[in-house]
This record gives structure tokens, sequence and C-alpha cells, in this order.
């Protein structure tokens, strides 16, 4: 029977001891008459153990804690990636705001600096967020409002940059930096009262985060872009990320979502009354 | 403690096992110490969000390295900035080992950087995790012949590299 030609895959197998007995007679025949294929295959032999060698060492080293703690089960919450549960969990949730958290500390902003919002255990969640990866699952418009929501809402002592006792700069500010006309809808009517708004960072420029709060003090966040040139027009739409409620919609080149822990009917009448208001005339 | 407990104890023990040879393979394929662990954390971190990706009882070591892959490639792709963790490492300055020994071994580290990241990993998951081809192929999930021709060209340059032949690319000329 005649045998197989023999191929660098071959060869290579030979290196890394990989062929089959019948096999590997068959190389080292064919080797036995080409001397400098045998110092090219040993190079590689050397190389290999060389590597080894080199980093073995890595595995004597003591683990850092971070990683000791990232590699046992998470937290309880994570249970429902077990069971397959489709929902973005909570858990997530908060992973992903850590992860935008770090996206909006990377951005280098100025503002970001005082980091009051911040809680000592979000900056360390945030340190080790899977950024890029987090920050391209939360790339659509409901679900960045909703992160932007989680993020900053439940913050007591700085939930926004400019309180609602300076409108007038709050208005002025976020109207220059987004280059359009941005006010805060009233929201007085339904409950809800402005405490004021500050800039984040979008997709690829500024969006604004108006907050308000009703008399229990149950929040909701209105975000704003204008950097919806690719999207149609959509009606009323409503997303729910996890614990928070969101109806968005895109008019032209902005882009609109109203979040917030409530009913989905109460979340629907302030989206209307929200959208009435902007029109404009 | 109920089964789902242990169940997930179970998994973070198998985690906690594999978090040695994941940082050697990241170490030997970022090059660099902090960006080595920072691949190994978001690597475990994106397995517990996946954790219902991964059969009971199917080789964990095979799975994390998948992930572990699969974040290097978004990595390597991703425009924009690198950052690097500046602590006091960084800013000893580097003395040369003294040992020709030492030599040797910087000269193989950096010699390795100097090949394609696909040839690379390659290269390291058969010499330090010894997995056959056909692991490697499912792992990193390429055909088999391709893992093959990244073996070959791969340990062909780490010797030219290594031999002087293939001059590494440190210095980038820009035009």
């Amino acid at each position: 029977m005649n045998s197989l030609p023999i191929t660098e895959a071959d060869l290579q197998a030979y290196v890394d001891g990989l062929l089959p007995e019948s096999r590997r007679a068959e190389i080292e025949t064919y080797l036995s008459e080409r001397p400098q294929e045998v110092q090219r295959l040993l190079a590689y032999q050397q190389d290999k153990q060389a590597i080894k060698a080199l980093f073995d060492s890595v595995l004597d080293e003591t683990v850092p804690d971070a990683l000791l703690q990232a590699a046992r089960a998470p937290r309880p919450g994570v249970a429902g990636h077990l069971e397959k549960r489709v929902r973005l969990s909570r858990w997530s949730l908060e992973r992903m705001a850590a992860g935008l958290a770090l996206v909006f500390l990377g951005a280098g902003a100025g503002w970001l600096g005082r980091g009051a919002w911040q809680t000592p255990d979000m900056l360390a969640q945030s340190a080790r967020a899977p950024v890029a990866a987090v920050y391209a699952a939360a790339n659509s418009l409901p679900r960045q409002a909703a992160v932007a929501h989680v993020v900053f809402s439940p913050d007591v002592r700085r939930p926004v940059e400019i309180g609602a006792e300076q409108e007038d700069q709050l208005v002025a500010w976020l109207s220059k930096r987004l280059a359009a006309k941005i006010h805060p809808p009233k929201l007085g009517e339904l409950g809800f009262e402005l405490i004021g708004g500050r800039l984040l960072p979008g997709s690829s420029g500024p969006v604004a985060q108006f907050m308000y709060h009703d008399s229990t003090g149950q929040r909701l966040t209105l975000y704003v872009t204008n950097e919806q040139s690719a999207a149609q027009d959509t009606s009323f739409r409503f997303a729910q990320e996890g614990p928070v409620n969101v109806f968005y919609w895109i008019d032209g080149q902005f882009g609109y979502a109203l979040s917030a822990g409530i009913d989905k009917g109460e979340l629907a009448r302030i989206a209307k009354a929200v959208y009435s208001q902007l029109q404009p005339g | 403690m109920s089964a789902q407990d242990a169940l997930l104890t179970e998994v973070g023990a198998l985690m906690v096992s594999a978090v040695p040879r994941l940082r050697r393979y990241a170490r030997a394929l970022a090059g660099d110490h902090a960006a080595a662990d920072d691949l190994v954390q978001d690597t475990l971190q994106r397995a517990w969000t996946r954790i219902d990706t991964w059969q009971h009882g199917a080789d964990m070591r095979a799975w994390l390295f998948s992930i572990l892959h699969n974040l290097h490639v978004d990595q390597r792709r991703r425009p924009g900035l690198t950052t690097v963790a500046l602590d006091d490492e960084a800013l000893e300055l580097p003395v040369r080992a003294s040992q020709t020994d030492g030599l040797d071994m910087r000269d193989l580290e950096t010699a390795l950087q100097q090949i394609l990241p696909e040839q690379r990993e390659v290269l390291l998951l058969v010499a330090l995790e010894d997995m056959s081809y056909e692991e490697i192929a499912r792992t990193l999930g390429v055909p088999l012949g391709t893992v093959m021709s990244r073996l070959s060209r791969g340990r062909s340059r780490l010797r030219g590299v290594m031999e002087g032949r293939i001059q590494p690319r440190i210095l980038k000329v820009v035009k």
C-alpha cells in the first residue's frame, strides 16, 4: 500500500507528538533523508518547550482576589441565567450601568471628576466591567435611556448637574451643547416636578437627561438625543429593561425616551403629555 | 443549600480552578501583565452572564478559553484607545536580566508579540495547553486547516524573528 504524501501538517503534528505510531514511522523515514527539515522541526520543538518554560511560572503566582471573586458565583441574582430567563436581570442591569459609568469616566469629561453620584461600590464594579461588550449591547435608545435612568435616578445627593432652581442656565447649557433648542416639559399637572438635568455622552455626541420626581419620591427621567440621523420617525414604543419601563419615540433627528419604575399606563399618560409639549408652535 | 446553590458553587469552583491557566494563556497572548488579568476578569464576567450556554458536564476550560478568545478578538478589532494601568511596576525602569537565559527568555517574549495574534493563539494553545488541533479549531471557531496553516506560519515566523531574519516591527513609520 502506498503511503500518503507527507504534508506540512504532518510535520507540525510530528513536532507536537500528535501522530499515530504508523504515520510517525513514515515521517521519520522521510526526515532521515532531509537533515534541514530535521533542524527546522527541532527548532520548533525547542521553541515550544521554551514558551512553556517562559509562562509556566504564572501558574504558581497568587491569583488576585478580584479574579477569584469574578470566578465564583457572583450573587444569587445570577441564578436567573441558569433558568434561562430571557428577561434582563436586575444584576445585569447594574453591570450595564457600571459599564456605562466607566465609559463616562473614559470620556474624561471634567464634569465627572466630581463623581459624587457614584458610590464606592459602583466605582469598584465599573473598574471591572467589560466595557466594550456592555456598551455595544446598550447601543439603542431605550436601553441607553434605561441605563442612564438606573445610574442616576437612585442618587440621593447629586441626581442632576444643574438643579431646577437654575432652569434658565440648564436650558441654555443643554441647548448649546446639543446645538438645538432643548427645554424640559412641565409635568406639574401630572404630579411630577423637575429636579434638574445633566449632559451625558450618547453614541456619537452629547445627550441630555431631565429628571423629575413626584411627592412620593418616585423618579422619572426624560432622555433626549439629537443623533437619530439614520432613524425614521416612530410612534410611541414601549420597552422594559428589568425594573424600568421606557416609552420612547423618534421625531426627526430627535429621540426621546421616558423612563421610570412606574406602571406602563401611567407612564404612557406622561409620555403623551411630554410629546404634546415638545411639538413646536 | 438548595440544588441551585449547590450547582452555582460547583460551577464557581470549576471556574476558580481554571483561573491559573487562563492567566497563563492571557499573559502570553497579551504580553502585558495588567491587560492579561483584565482579559481574564472580563472572561469570567462574560462567562457568568452566559452561563446558560454552558452545558453541565462540558469541558469548562475549553468553554472559558473560547470566551477569552472572542473577547481578545473584540479588543483587537476595536479601534480607539488602549489603556494601560499605571501601577508601580510600570514606573520602574526596565532592567535587563543579567543571565543569558533571561535574555533569551525576554527575546522569546518579545518575538512572540511580533507574530500575528491569530498565529500566536494557536502556538500558545499547543505549547501551553497541549490542546489537540481539533480542540483548538473548536475553541477558536475556525476550520482545522486554518489551525494548521496558522501553526506552520506562526512557528516559521517566530523562528525568523528569533534568528534575526525578520526584523521586529517595534517602530512604525508614519507617512
